[in-house]
């Protein structure tokens, strides 16, 4: 129990030293840009055939099951639902926390225990700076980007099944596509990836930076990243939906 | 000197002339229920040299990490540069460890740079000189510890004891007045050990470094205490240090956390204790 106090009193000391790090200087542009690189287009082929195969499921189970009550065609809205609102962020959200929060936990993680994280700090660097800040805004920016793309091609997967398999005509897949999606439906699909690329990103620098224990130490940092991140996908997804809804709707 | 430092100290202290560079005052710590330092008190004079050996655990490295502020003590008082550090917060700090360059064990580089990255880290990411005079730098102190030709090759193309000499010549490239060495000559065979305890006796003697030695490889510390480097004709030597140029290094033995021996290289020597005997055998 006061270990798991600690963890969390740590985090939240993290998070502020990182907020103070986005609006005092120093601040490192060139790591931000290297990071908006390494977690946006990195993480780009496993969101595009995440989002793919998801969007092709769901058309080719939700056919099936609309069939039963003579209302196939209205797949499209019932696809583009599900995507925009909670699949498309959710499942790109876990993708880059297997993908970029187990790589910045491994990374912090052995900078630690090689005592790299001293070096900078002796060398007059705040690892925090460096090192959390570039990572936490490139997440923050990159999870919405990921996530949209994963919604267009998530989209562009149910219709190929749509017309291919379910035999319904593309104009009527798209127009129900649109017809499924309120103004409200969008803005819950954009705000809630702000928030998932957070979490993901400053729980992978917070396990990296509370790294001990050799090699030994880098494993369990990669794990636990993984875990705690998709935890916290899946409860920050719940509490930021409710916080939205009753907001929004 | 037990008033802590302020924002304003560390911005505008200077060194009083012979005020030791390092102070330690009744310095305790412990980790849990283990202790790791006792009581310890020390100081170091400008231009010397203080080599800290003894047993592993015995707290060797952590009174560099003190030094550095990279942990504080429970109780004493530590100063830099005649700043008090062992209650300074880490943004004062980063300006006390301008004064500082650390050599880790092992080196510390940074795997994702190359070694002009690695040597050239501070200068290139914390300051503003202009990058022709950054790079002159890099190559100056890469030709100081005679690494010159790996200057584009990364930390993981090089030999233990090409990466120790980079990360020697990382800790010199700002020129900080002190330099702490932590077992840098750990896990080396002995002519690459020799090559890089004659960049440590170069630094102090070339460029009146104060040195702070951690290991318990004794022929390098004797090495680094006998010697002296000498600058002839453009051509650098090491050769046997004058009987006053040896006293300027003191011993200091480590057991327990508590001092079990302090003294020069001869009074090591002569020591009679069965502890030092069985450590010096």
């Amino acid at each position: 129990m006061k270990g798991a106090l600690l963890e969390v009193q740590e985090y939240a000391r993290l998070c502020i030293a990182v907020f103070r790090g986005m609006v005092t200087r120093p601040f490192y542009h060139r790591d931000v840009i290297e990071q908006l690189d390494a977690i946006g287009l990195g993480s780009l082929t496993v969101v595009i055939l995440t989002g793919m195969f998801t969007g092709a499921v769901l058309a080719l189970q939700s056919g099936f099951t609309l069939d039963q009550f003579g209302a196939r065609t209205a797949v499209g809205r019932l696809v583009s639902a599900s995507m925009v609102k909670e699949l498309g962020p959710v499942l790109t959200a876990l993708m880059v926390t297997g993908r970029v929060g187990s790589g910045i936990a491994a990374e912090l993680g052995s900078m630690m225990v090689t005592d790299q994280i001293n070096a900078l700090r002796a060398l007059g660097t705040d690892p925090v700076r460096k090192l959390a800040v570039p990572r936490v805004l490139a997440g923050v920016l990159m999870a919405p980007i990921l996530t949209i793309i994963a919604n267009f091609v998530g989209l562009f997967g149910a219709w190929a099944i749509a017309v291919w398999q379910l035999r319904v005509a593309s104009s009527i897949y798209w127009n129900s596509v649109v017809d499924g999606l309120y103004m409200q439906d969008v803005w819950m699909g954009l705000i809630k990836p702000f928030f998932l690329g957070f979490a993901i990103v400053s729980i992978g620098c917070h396990v990296g930076l509370r790294t001990s224990g050799g090699t030994q130490g880098v494993g369990r940092a990669t794990t636990n990243a993984v875990v705690a991140g998709s935890v916290a996908v899946l409860a920050v997804d719940f509490f930021v939906t409710k916080l939205l809804i009753s907001l929004m709707y | 000197m037990a008033t802590p430092t302020t924002q304003r100290d560390v911005d505008t202290a200077v060194l009083k002339p012979d005020e030791p560079v390092i102070v330690f005052e009744h310095v305790d710590l412990a980790f849990d229920d283990k202790v790791i330092l006792k009581d310890l008190s020390f100081t170091i004079e400008p231009g010397h040299t203080k080599i800290f050996l003894g047993a592993s655990g015995a707290g060797k490295s952590t009174i560099l990490k003190l030094i550095l502020g990279l942990l504080k003590p429970d109780r004493g008082e530590i100063h830099v540069m005649g700043q008090r550090v062992d209650q300074m917060s880490e943004v004062d700090m980063m300006k006390v460890r301008q004064h500082l360059g650390m050599v880790f064990q092992e080196g510390a580089l940074f795997d994702s740079l190359t070694v002009r990255e690695n040597v050239g880290y501070k200068l290139y990411e914390e300051t503003n000189q202009p990058l022709e005079q950054v790079h002159r730098r890099v190559e100056e102190v890469l030709g100081f510890v005679g690494l010159s030709e790996h200057i584009d090759k990364a930390p993981s193309a090089l030999s233990g004891g090409q990466r120790r000499r980079v990360a020697i010549a990382r800790a010199m490239t700002a020129k900080p007045p002190i330099l702490l060495y932590d077992e840098p000559t750990t896990g080396l065979d002995p002519i690459t050990s020799v090559t890089v305890d004659a960049e440590i006796v170069k630094l102090r003697d070339l460029e009146g470094v104060s040195t702070i030695m951690v290991t318990h490889q004794l022929r390098d510390a004797f090495y680094v205490a006998e010697h002296t480097a000498i600058r002839e004709n453009g051509q650098v030597t090491l050769v046997p240090a004058a009987a006053d140029k040896v006293a300027e290094t003191e011993f200091i033995m480590l057991r327990d956390g508590d001092i079990a021996f302090e003294g020069d290289v001869h009074a090591l020597r002569a020591a009679g204790d069965p502890y030092l005997q069985a450590f010096l055998s």
